[in-house]
This record gives C-alpha cells, sequence and structure tokens, in this order.
C-alpha cells in the first residue's frame, strides 16, 4: 500500500514533497487541463502554505495544533474492492428515501461500479472514474470555482485530491429522491484526508443533495474537503451539511456554489459535534435573479470549535441573498462566523441580508462574530445583524412562573432558538430527525453516543422529550 | 387563610421600596390594590410570585397555605397554585403558544403526581379557555405574545389563568393598555375563573376595571405600606378624591 507519514518535517514540506514524490499516482487519470490546473494549485500553496492567524478570515480559527500533528497520507484507498459498508455504517434516519453515495476516508465506495447512469441520464460517481470518462466535462468544471489563492487549504486540495463524488444532473431533470453523500472516517490511526466532490446541475434542473460529515472513530483525523457545485440557469438546489464528528477530529471544509441566472439555492450546514469545524461557504451569482438563503446552526461544547465563513459575491444585478446562522455555546466552546457580501460595482437591486446569533451558556464559550458588508454599487439593499447574549433571564422567569422547571425552561428557550434554523429544512424526514437531534444534542445525551449519532449502526432508542414538541 | 404577609420589608439596589407591609387573604376573596405609581405594587406582585434578581427581602414572611414562600423557588410557587398576570407580558419567539401550556401542565400535573394529560382533554380545555377570552384560533399555534397586540397579550394572561387553574392569581394592571370591549372580555373571563376555592388579587392605578371586576376588599398601597382598607366603596371614594387625602393621612 502506498503511503507515508508526515512525521519529522513541518506539514507544509511533507505536502510539498509528497507532490513530487507521488506525480504518477496522483496526476493518474489526468487530462492536460487538470494537471495544469493541480499545477499552479500546487504554486498557490507553495506561495501561501497553511493558513495561521495573522489572516483576517482565520484569525479565531488557531489550526498550528492541528497542523504539528503527524498523519498518515494514502494514495490509494484505505480498503479492499467489495468492502461491506453496511458491516461498519448504517444510515438511520427514518423515512428518509435517499441515494446514498458513500466514501470512505475520502475514496468513493462503489457498490455497482464506479459509475452508475440513470435511464434520466443523471449521472453519479467518482471522481477519479469520471476523470478518466469525462475528460471535457472536468475540464469545464473542475476547480473552477474553488477559488485557491487566498486558502492554503483550497489549493492543497486543488492539487492533491484523487477521488471524491461526481454527480451530474442533466437540463430539465427533477430528481425526485435527495441524493445524500456520506463521507465516513474510519482508520486506525490519525489520517488526512483530501477529497473532492464536483456537483453539476443543468438548466432547469433539481435536486436535494444531504452532504453528512461522520467519523466513527476516536482518532484525530484531518479532513479537507472542497466540493464544486455548478448550478446553471433556472437550477435549484437544496443543500444540507450535517456534521457530527468525534471531539478530536479537524474537519475543514469548503463549498463553492457558483449560479447561474435564475437559480436558486438553499444551504443549510448543521453542525452537531467536532472538534474542530471551518465551513467556508462560498456563493457566487455569475447571472441575474439569482436567489441563495445560506443557513446554518452550531451546537458545541466542552472545546469545541466551529468556524462559519461565508462569501457572497454579487457580480451582477437583482440577486437576493439571505444569511442566518444561529449557535449555541456551552463550556469553553468556540464559535467564530465570519460573513462577507461583496456587492460589486453595477450589481444595483442586490438585496442582501445577514444576521448572526448566538446564546452563550457559560462565562468560557466565546464567540467571534464579524458580519460584513463591502457595497461598490448605489442602489441595493442590504442588512446585516448579530447578537450575543445569555439566556433571557425574563423569558425564562416567564416560563418558571407557569410551573415550568429551570431544566424545562432552559431547553425550551434553546430549542426555540435553533429551530428558527431547524425549520428551513424541507426534507421532512430530515427535518424530523434533525430535530431529534438537536433536542438530544440539548439535553446532553448526544456526547453519550461515541460513534456518530446520525448514521451509526448501534441502534439508539427513539429520543423521548420530556416537552413534546410536537404540534396538537 | 390561604396567604398572609407579615411586616414585609422589600429593596431594590439597597433602596427600600416596601416598607412593613401587612396583609390576609382567604379563598374566595377578590382583593384590589390600588396606589398611585411607584409605590411598591408591581414589586409586591413579583416578590409573591418569586422573580429574584433585582428584589430583596429584607424582613418579614409570606405563608402560603402554611408553607414559608420566600423560600419556594419560582415554578414550586406556581405548581403549588400562584400565577401572576403580568404587566408586560414577555415575548418568546419560537414556543408555541400551545406547546408552552401542554409542557406547563404537564409539569404541574407531574408535581402532584398526575399522569400526563390526554391530547384530548388538553384540546377541550384549550378550546374553552379561547372562548372564554375571545382569542382566535391562530393566536395559540403562534409563538407566545410574538407580535400580539397589547390587548392581545392582557388576553392570552387571561387565557393562561384559565389553562392553569391558580388558586392564587396575581392580575398585575391587566387593565392598562386595553380598550373598554377587551376590558370588558378580561374582567368577564376574570369573572368566570372567580370561585369559592381560589383567591385573587386585583393591582390596578383606576377604578375603571372594578367596575367590572368588583372586589370584597379594596387596599392603598403608598410609600411602601397599605395606608387604608375597605370595601369597594373604598375606590369609588379614591376616583372621587384622588390619592392625596391618603397622602396626608399616611404622614406620621
Amino acid at each position: 500500500m502506498m503511503k507515508t507519514t508526515t512525521e519529522m518535517s513541518s506539514l507544509k514540506d511533507t505536502m510539498l514533497r509528497l507532490y513530487e514524490e507521488h506525480r504518477s499516482a496522483i496526476f493518474g487519470n489526468d487530462n492536460d487541463v487538470m494537471t495544469g490546473r493541480r499545477e499552479s494549485a500546487m504554486a498557490s500553496f507553495r506561495k501561501t502554505g497553511f493558513p495561521h492567524k495573522k489572516l483576517e478570515n482565520w484569525r479565531n480559527t488557531d489550526i498550528s495544533g492541528i497542523i504539528d500533528l503527524p498523519y498518515h497520507y494514502y494514495f490509494r484507498p484505505t480498503f479492499k474492492k467489495g468492502i461491506d459498508l453496511k458491516r461498519i455504517f448504517q444510515c438511520n434516519i427514518p423515512n428518509l428515501q435517499t441515494d446514498m453515495v458513500s466514501q470512505l476516508n475520502g475514496w468513493y465506495i462503489s457498490e455497482n461500479g464506479p459509475l452508475k447512469k440513470e435511464r434520466n441520464g443523471v449521472i453519479v460517481g467518482s471522481l477519479e472514474a469520471v476523470r478518466r470518462e469525462f475528460p471535457d466535462l472536468i475540464a469545464k468544471h473542475y476547480g473552477r470555482y474553488a477559488r485557491d489563492e487566498k486558502n492554503g487549504f483550497v489549493a492543497l486540495n486543488n492539487a492533491f485530491a484523487q477521488d471524491g463524488v461526481f454527480i451530474l444532473v442533466p437540463d430539465n431533470v427533477k430528481v425526485t429522491a435527495p441524493i445524500q453523500l456520506v463521507n465516513i472516517i474510519h482508520h486506525d490511526r490519525n489520517i488526512f484526508v483530501q477529497n473532492h466532490n464536483l456537483i453539476i446541475l443543468g438548466k432547469n434542473s433539481s435536486l436535494q443533495l444531504v452532504q453528512c460529515d461522520d467519523s466513527i472513530d476516536q482518532q484525530r483525523s484531518l479532513v479537507n474537503t472542497v466540493t464544486e457545485i455548478f448550478l446553471d440557469e433556472n437550477a435549484s438546489l437544496d443543500h444540507y451539511k450535517l456534521q457530527n464528528k468525534n471531539d478530536q477530529s479537524a474537519l475543514i471544509n469548503a463549498v463553492f456554489f457558483h449560479l447561474e441566472k435564475d437559480a436558486t439555492l438553499s444551504t443549510n450546514a448543521i453542525t452537531l459535534n467536532g472538534g474542530l469545524i471551518r465551513n467556508d461557504h462560498d456563493v457566487k451569482f455569475a447571472g441575474e435573479n439569482g436567489k441563495a438563503d445560506i443557513m446554518g446552526l452550531y451546537l458545541v461544547d466542552k472545546t469545541q470549535h466551529a468556524d462559519n465563513q461565508v462569501f457572497v459575491d454579487h457580480t451582477v444585478p437583482n440577486c437576493h441573498s439571505n444569511e442566518l446562522f444561529k449557535g449555541i455555546l456551552d463550556d469553553s466552546a468556540r464559535g467564530v462566523f465570519n460573513g462577507h457580501v461583496l456587492v460589486r460595482p453595477g450589481a444595483q437591486k442586490t438585496d442582501a441580508r445577514q444576521n448572526n446569533k448566538n446564546i452563550l451558556l457559560t462565562d468560557k464559550a466565546v464567540i467571534n462574530t464579524k458580519p460584513f458588508l463591502e457595497i461598490y454599487a448605489d442602489d441595493v439593499k442590504c442588512s446585516h445583524g448579530a447578537s450575543i447574549g445569555q439566556m433571557d433571564e425574563e423569558a425564562m422567569f416567564y416560563l418558571r412562573a407557569r410551573g415550568i422547571g429551570v431544566d424545562n425552561a432552559r431547553l425550551l428557550l434553546m430549542y426555540a432558538f435553533a429551530a428558527e434554523v431547524i425549520n428551513y429544512i424541507k426534507i421532512e424526514a430530515l427535518k424530523t430527525r434533525v430535530d431529534d437531534m438537536v433536542k438530544k444534542r440539548l439535553r446532553g445525551e448526544l456526547s453519550i453516543c461515541d460513534q456518530c449519532v446520525l448514521h451509526c449502526s448501534t441502534m439508539e432508542k427513539p429520543v423521548q422529550f420530556d416537552i413534546d414538541m410536537s404540534k396538537i | 387563610m390561604m396567604l398572609t404577609i407579615k411586616n414585609l420589608h422589600v429593596e431594590i439596589e439597597g433602596k427600600e421600596i416596601i416598607r412593613g407591609l401587612d396583609l390576609e387573604i382567604k379563598a374566595g376573596e377578590v382583593h384590589a390594590i390600588m396606589g398611585p405609581n411607584g409605590t411598591g405594587k408591581s414589586t409586591l406582585a413579583n416578590v409573591i410570585a418569586g422573580k429574584e434578581g433585582i428584589y430583596k427581602v429584607t424582613e418579614g414572611e409570606i405563608i402560603y397555605k402554611g408553607m414559608n414562600l420566600l423560600e419556594m423557588p419560582v415554578e414550586v410557587r406556581a405548581r403549588e397554585g400562584i400565577f401572576l398576570g403580568f404587566q408586560y407580558p414577555v415575548e418568546i419567539p419560537g414556543v408555541s403558544i400551545t406547546n408552552f401550556m401542554r409542557t406547563a401542565i404537564n409539569e404541574i400535573r407531574q408535581y402532584k403526581g398526575l399522569e400526563q394529560i390526554s391530547a384530548g382533554d388538553f384540546l377541550k380545555k384549550m378550546e374553552k379557555a379561547k372562548k372564554l377570552v375571545e382569542i382566535q384560533s391562530k393566536l395559540t399555534n403562534r409563538s407566545v405574545n410574538e407580535g400580539f397586540s397589547g390587548g392581545e397579550k392582557k388576553k392570552n394572561e387571561i387565557f393562561q389563568m384559565a389553562m392553569l387553574e391558580p388558586e392564587l392569581a396575581i392580575l398585575d394592571e391587566t387593565d392598562s393598555g386595553l380598550d373598554i370591549d377587551a376590558l370588558k372580555i378580561v374582567a368577564n373571563g376574570v369573572n368566570t375563573l372567580r370561585s369559592k376555592d381560589n383567591a385573587i388579587i386585583v393591582i390596578t392605578h383606576y377604578q375603571r376595571l372594578l367596575d367590572y371586576i368588583v372586589p370584597d376588599f379594596v387596599h392603598v398601597l403608598f410609600n411602601g405600606r397599605i395606608v387604608k382598607s375597605g370595601g369597594k366603596e373604598l375606590a369609588l371614594q379614591l376616583e372621587e378624591k384622588g390619592y392625596d387625602w391618603l397622602k396626608e393621612e399616611a404622614q406620621p
């Protein structure tokens, strides 16, 4: 097996060396365009290296402890062909009918071959196989949206990534069942994983996509994922990210959305657990009348760290973006929100909203929030806001004065706070499940399950919530 | 005796607001507490309900159904039958009135060793309470008090009172901000809930409310003390003469 450890020298130096030493493995199925992109990404990484705290977008997220660790890096899948994924992992969302596409340690798991072509023309498969079969598609889209000049992690991913998931929805096709992408990290050592997903939505097409990141071990692995999503004219994407990782893990996750004319995006990142989670949400309006809801919820405790960076690029007129991120931070947890809306010259009639709200449950919990508007057009509607608060004492008194005990009153208020984001989930079964998980999380019961809860193979008991939240 | 307050002294940030207050209330009675602004009416209501933070009881005691009320947490007081109708009801986005009430009723029932209320019984109870204060169904599906008008908020307080069936209800300026129609509805609700087993304390500035909720006793609170008590005719006297004659009487 081709692998190497990253010990003994800095991770940057090691990666530079690995790139040279493993060129044939990395470049395997590349065409010239792709190789070119790798080389320029590597040049960019060579220059920037890993991010550090002096960079504005990394000021509040310290990754020095993460890049100091030794990792194992693999240039071949870490498992044998024909692996039975169900033995280690099962999706456990009742009534959720999805087409599940899995990656184990960043490598595509092919149950029915590396490339599946549906009757309606939808293609789902491994990026590795697509590089071979559809070099033109790759040339057109790969690395086009994942801008790497400013983000060392994205550059490194663009240079190294060998596999990931590829989805193509042809023009005019509305995919009925949601597609679920699961990346499971399961290894007996600390590994460094870099996968790269590419999703292409044709004109007038629509897709629901659920992207899950889970770990089912207790290793201190580092995952650096880049996902590029292209929405052609009038395409519609309903996108979810669910993150439930162990307390030691680090997940660096960047999603780049490119919206052509009349495209509609809704994306919702729900962070339930994880050691260090960094989400970069990058939305670019390239055509008029685009619409994007960019939402997130992070519930962190202990020493967990959740960082959401949003960059919305209004390059054209008449687009609408709406950001809503909410967080509840307990113990010594830290949160970061950085929302950057750029309205370029000429992007008139832009409607951009930003909102970040936080509840800090202890004196030690920290949130750094920075909603930020950069506007170069004069006929726009933009708003931003951020709030940081403790539990509302007046509301607590009101609930308790009706006989509700302190614990349930707190829970009721925290749940109500989180529900604003959960209510945006349009897939009913997913909403019910996330709802249950959030309640469990708020009751402090999620950490009991060391494994992932969203899809763990140990069957959990149905959630019993003292407060019956169901509507009568 | 349901409630006995003896020589109560309460401070807010070092300033004495209630200065030796005595009051006795029996089941079946309606007491009105009147008085000018800033004399301690709301402080008294909040101290009985158990609001923490700014209120500091420096002397005296409150005995409720034989228990030392001041030692009981807010929610236990509520479960034992104390209800505060808020002067300024709090908005709680994201919590529907239905969930709020169901949670409250079930916690109270659990405290009393009773089973959870069935969905059917809860619905019936809610329909009845809604009718009582003439609130529309769409209101109960909304978040608690969020975006409610002043009148809706006050009706919602009486709705909650009907749902929770308290033994001792304290209505803190429930009439403020109500037009005459809403006032009649609220008063009618309170009168319907009035029984020989429960007691009600009505706190108000104005005689107007007492035309509709007729009290058994009227007390005038001034400078942190009850300076005059009487029957319902005292309220009329106040309406006519104002508070000044009592202020003079109250001077030592």
